[in-house]
């Protein structure tokens, strides 16, 4: 079958649409570190902009902050991840993984902060939960935990949320290996049941889920919104304090801002080739480990524990969310009750107006970037079968890109030229950056369906007369409903959550639920955080409801 | 003394009873068939011996490896070796890195390791082949390979899941004649499935017929 010209140009328009303003945003970021930006007077090239980042009081903190907790929180979640892949695999839990992670998945990253800065605070549930009978505290103690110089609640929320998208990568990346055979052979030499999968299945399928770890290692090194609100404050992380001084009244801060932004890209461009090295060198190793015959090693038990830290994790979500939600119905919780005092409704009351707008936001921004993102993916994958050509592996890095690139290099310089030509603030503005994030997730989650479609229907309907186009509508778009519903949830999953790129293309003045509940986070009432919390939690689930919900054809 | 002995063994799904109360004895070094046409429970019994039965179906009845019950084992404490249609070469381990990973630890030191799989290599006409990558060899190469995987690990008893399906009919009568041989040499008892009566000719022994 040969494709119309209009469709051929869809990757065109895709690719365009999502990586040229990457490429001239991290151009427009990388000048100013520079120091040329001529709009506030930088017309020449200086190394002044390093020199104010680097003479800022607390840069060795926070670089070293940064690296820390960056890398520890990507070690621990692979850890996590693939111990509990590990261990589940092949019992009923692991069979329904996509139940238990995805809510957590779902959840805004920003949600899950709020509800895991309760969890943890001194006048938090666990705190209450063990006082006065354990602690003897009957008020708050006078300690510190959320803003920890360390950034350990950082690192705990990273690993909340990226231990499940791991468990979902890994899951998917199995079906692409002889896993149970092989496994099965492995048992048959001698081999528990834990350890032939760690030896034989996961030297198969980590190269399948490399992407999906680079991709955390770079955003555990550059998220702004979780290290916001449970991140060190003075000094922040890297990321985190280049927004700092974009956001300054003097436009001088610019300067150092973009030598902040450039060194985290530089900082992330580090670790993952300080990944790979460590892959390569860990190889022969590894080979080596396999070869010796062992039987029963200590792996299989590190992989138990692995396996028993992420059920608990996955608890600790659940609680972090059910305490969101008490608090947005409590009329008065006082430390150290359990639970609250009184329940009332009128914070959802109250703050009803004032909410509506941000929601109302949220919800269109969210609808037109999945709508066109799916619309995109669609005509990209259509364009692919048509032509009978895969994309390449190649392809594949592409669409990983802005996944890669932390998003403080280059929505930076994507601000300065809206700004330029008048689109700052824009509804448009604020949905292509949603876009540039959206679009990989839709595409990544619709192709593997896509490509599997036996091409056997569409041969079948073309010889019975049907045109391509009405293949596409009346062939496989029904036989695709479920995946491309279940794609629209992710996608708008993800623009729910968007807070940097709401922060820069809508430069501060499209507020969506995110981007508030960022802002209260910084000490407004707790029953509001909650109200918060619990509705920025609740549109992408009522996304995935809906797409569970659509009749299934088998 | 080294044999198979199934007693009353039973597998059914759902209602359906696929294998009814089979009584067999594989002695050391000899074999022993069961054949029927796909779907009658064959390589599902084969599954319940080597202990990788899945949920749906059930099971019951004694399997003894040496006079010794392996039911209540999982099957990596069975010593059951298994071979199946598909070689399932390990694809991110060199040729001898598939034989090493069998070989069991009490074979210690890398030297020592290191001649057993050359040695098993040359068993197999494979000698000098220990660096190759699998995917490198032809499927009568890699069908060999597999063996001597399996056999390496020492095991107690040999499972047969329709290995010479795949091959063509004169690579098929050699690969045969090889996988024979090396579990006589070791007197292991083979219990062999297949819809091939050229198969069970091979094997020898007793044959049972399930299912049609």
């Amino acid at each position: 079958m040969t494709s119309p010209r209009a469709l051929r140009a869809v990757p065109v328009v895709t690719v365009a649409l999502f990586l040229v303003p990457v490429v001239a945003g991290l151009a427009g970021t990388l000048l100013p570190a520079f120091g040329w930006l001529p709009a506030i007077g930088g017309r020449a090239l200086s190394l002044a902009p390093w020199r104010r980042l680097v003479d800022y009081p607390g840069f060795g903190t926070a670089l070293a902050t940064t690296l820390g907790t960056g890398i520890v929180a990507t070690v621990v979640s692979v850890m996590l991840a693939f111990g509990f892949c590990a261990v589940a695999y092949g019992t009923p839990l692991a069979r329904r993984v996509g139940a238990w992670v995805s809510p957590v998945l779902a959840t805004p990253h920003a949600a899950l902060a709020l509800g895991v800065a309760f969890l943890i605070a001194p006048s938090g549930w666990i705190a209450r939960l063990m006082s006065p009978w354990l602690t003897g505290w009957l008020l708050p103690p006078d300690i510190a935990t959320v803003g920890d110089p360390t950034g350990w609640p950082l690192v705990v929320c990273l690993v909340l949320k990226e231990v499940p998208y791991l468990v979902l990568m890994i899951a998917g990346a199995l079906h692409q290996v002889p896993a149970a055979a092989h496994v099965a052979v492995a048992r048959s030499m001698g081999y528990g049941r834990v350890e032939a999968w760690l030896k034989v299945v996961l030297p198969q399928v980590y190269p399948q889920v490399r992407l999906p770890v680079y991709a955390v290692l770079a955003f555990s090194l550059s998220v702004v919104d979780v290290a916001l609100i449970v991140g060190p404050g003075n000094p922040p992380t890297l990321a985190v304090l280049a927004v700092r001084w974009f956001a300054d009244a003097d436009i001088a801060f610019y300067f150092p801002a973009a030598a902040a932004a450039t060194l985290c890209l530089a900082v992330v461009a580090g670790a993952i080739a300080a990944w790979r090295a460590v892959e390569w060198i860990a190889a022969a190793p590894g080979v080596r480990w396999l070869e010796r015959g062992k039987r029963a090693g200590g792996a299989s038990a590190v992989a138990r524990v692995c396996h028993a830290v992420t059920l608990a994790a996955l608890g600790a979500c659940a609680l972090a969310q059910a305490g969101m939600l008490l608090w947005s119905i409590a009329a008065q919780w006082r430390f150290p009750a359990a639970l609250p005092d009184a329940w009332t409704l009128a914070t959802w009351t109250r703050h009803a107006a004032s909410i509506a707008g941000p929601l109302a936001m949220t919800l269109t921004i969210g609808a037109l970037a999945t709508l066109f993102a799916v619309a995109l993916a669609s005509g990209c994958l259509e364009n692919e079968s048509r032509r009978q050509s895969r994309a390449g592996a190649r392809s594949l890095w592409l669409l990983y890109v802005p996944l890669l690139v932390p998003q403080v290099a280059f929505l930076f310089g994507a601000q300065v030229l809206l700004v330029r030509i008048g689109g700052d603030g824009t509804l448009a503005a604020v949905l292509w950056s949603h876009l540039v994030f959206v679009l990989p997730y839709v595409f990544l989650s619709l192709a593997d369906p896509w490509r599997a479609l036996d091409p056997r229907y569409a041969r079948t309907a073309a010889s019975l007369g049907a045109s391509p186009w009405r293949v596409f509508v009346r062939v496989k778009l029904p036989l695709l409903a479920a995946p491309l519903s279940i794609a629209a949830a992710v996608g708008f999953a993800v623009s729910v959550g968007q807070y940097l790129p709401t922060l820069f293309a809508g430069n501060g003045r499209v507020s969506t639920l995110t981007t508030d509940a960022v802002t209260l986070a910084a000490g407004a009432d707790r029953r509001v955080i909650g109200v918060y919390a619990v509705l920025q939690a609740l549109l992408p689930c009522i996304a995935f409801a809906a797409a569970a919900a659509l009749p299934r054809r088998r | 003394m080294n044999a198979l002995e199934l007693d009353h063994v039973t597998v059914a799904i759902g209602g359906r009873t696929l294998v009814d109360a089979l009584d067999l004895v594989v002695p050391a070094g000899g074999a022993a068939t069961v054949m029927g046409p796909s779907g009658c429970g064959k390589s599902s019994l084969l599954a319940y011996l080597a202990g990788t039965l899945p949920p749906p179906f059930r099971a019951s009845g004694v399997v003894r490896v040496d006079g010794t019950d392996v039911v209540a084992l999982p099957p990596e404490r069975r010593r059951i070796g298994i071979l199946f249609q598909d070689d399932l070469l390990f694809p991110h381990l060199s040729v001898g890195g598939n034989l090493a990973f069998a070989l069991p630890p009490s074979v210690a030191g890398r030297a020592a390791r290191r001649a057993t799989v050359e040695r098993a290599l040359a068993e197999a006409d494979l000698a000098g082949f220990a660096e190759r990558d699998p995917a490198t060899l032809s499927g009568g190469q890699r069908a060999r390979v597999a063996v001597m995987r399996t056999l390496l690990a020492a095991p107690r008893a040999l499972l047969l899941d329709e290995p010479f399906n795949k091959l063509d009919a004169q690579l098929r009568e050699d690969f045969r004649r090889f996988v024979f041989e090396h579990a006589r040499e070791r007197a292991l008892p083979v219990l062999l499935v297949t819809h091939d009566g050229a198969d069970a000719d091979a094997a020898g022994g007793v044959v049972v017929q399930l299912g049609g």
